[in-house]
């Protein structure tokens, strides 16, 4: 009699972003197509991933698609929901499973979601911001939408190297911060470069009539660290240790006001 | 007439910089930033010390205002912070955690 069922051959690869190798296993040779695409310059190798997920590609998973995202914890399990995906992550176990359609969409948004937890306990974060090295070091450039963030990636000179222009990713390391290219994109549509530096200042867009940088107080320093700072878990804990790690990272890292006329010359300030 | 007691909520993250308070709510990541009346409350609600007090020793001290006036205005101030579950309101006493959690650095 004829085999009725063949074992599917599991198929995977690891994206590695901030240095954190990501192991996505799945059974579906379009969607893997479709990971290798969108995270070329972000895939790695590592034989023991820091985290893996397997992901059930499957019809869309909630009958009602725009609901928020929503990052629960209970017994050490992560819960992350949202209209297009279903997930969920164990990180003593390191492993996780995503349901959702075939696309990059939905596991960016869990990606994302989860390097904000991993980040959270070690006074790292991602923030919505453009970030870039010049001469060994990075630059955060942090604003909300239409502040600047793609404008200014846009005008950079070819010595810079740009990390993004929408997401950040900064990690604490020894006395200082280190800033990390990402896959997650704005306008400009192009994936961040795969490399990073020692962070030497954090700048607040603004856009004005005249190129310049101004202090800010510390306080205010710290605010706008907070408004910038993507974080979507419901936990009271890791709230906290994100609150105090944006003190303790003004307290440690240069922020500053840059106001900028919308050409190259703002450059001329940077590095 | 009843006193009011008022104790911050440990589940709260605060810091102070520059003078400048700033809370932020565990519940929804909701970030406040206090004034100089609602940020000596802050420092001063520990559950064991009645609000009145607090207004004559610590508010009045501070800014040249009626007593009276001080105290119903303190009163408006720690429900509204009531509200936002920063801090937590009672006519008895409010027994406090272990020293730490959730406290101004």
């Amino acid at each position: 009699m004829p085999e009725l069922t063949a074992e599917v051959e599991p198929l995977s690869l690891v994206i590695a972003i901030g240095g954190v190798p990501v192991r996505v296993n799945t059974t579906d040779p379009a969607f893997l197509d479709i990971l290798q695409d969108r995270y070329a310059g972000f895939l790695g190798s590592a034989e023991r991933a820091e985290i893996e997920f397997d992901v059930d590609v499957s019809p869309p998973v909630n009958p009602v698609p725009h609901i928020g995202v929503r990052v629960t914890q209970r017994r050490g399990r992560w819960s992350l929901q949202a209209g297009d995906f279903l997930a969920e992550w164990e990180p003593a176990s390191r492993a996780g499973r995503i349901r959702q359609t075939a696309n990059p969409y939905s596991i960016d948004a869990v990606l994302r979601i989860v390097h904000t937890l991993v980040l959270a306990q070690q006074g790292g974060f991602l923030a919505h911001s453009a970030s870039a090295i010049r001469n060994g070091k990075s630059f955060l450039f942090a604003g909300v939408s239409g502040a600047g963030k793609t404008t200014i990636s846009r005008l950079a000179p070819p010595d810079v190297t740009l990390l993004t222009d929408e997401i950040s990713y900064v990690r604490k390391q020894d006395a200082g911060y280190v800033a990390y290219g990402t896959p997650f994109t704005g306008e400009l549509a192009k994936l961040g470069e795969n490399v990073s530096a020692p962070l030497a200042a954090l700048y607040l867009l603004a856009q004005g009539s005249a190129n310049r940088i101004d202090p800010i107080p510390p306080g205010e320093a710290a605010r706008s660290l907070l408004a910038n700072l993507l974080f979507f878990a419901e936990d009271e804990e890791l709230v906290q240790s994100m609150f105090h790690s944006a003190f303790e990272f003004v307290s440690r890292v240069p922020v500053s006001r840059l106001t900028f006329v919308p050409d190259s010359r703002v450059w001329e300030l940077i590095g | 007439m009843s006193r009011l007691y008022v104790a911050r909520n440990p589940r709260v993250a605060a810091r102070s910089l520059d003078g400048e308070m700033m809370i932020m709510s565990g519940r929804d990541s909701t970030l406040f930033t206090l004034n100089k009346t609602a940020t000596i409350l802050w420092q001063s609600a520990d559950g064991a010390t009645p609000l009145d007090e607090i207004v004559e020793h610590r508010i009045c001290q501070e800014f040249e205002v009626e007593p009276a006036e001080a105290l119903h205005d303190a009163e408006t101030l720690a429900r509204e912070l009531a509200s936002h579950d920063i801090i937590q309101i009672s006519e008895e006493p409010i027994p406090q955690p272990s020293p730490g959690a959730g406290e101004a650095r």
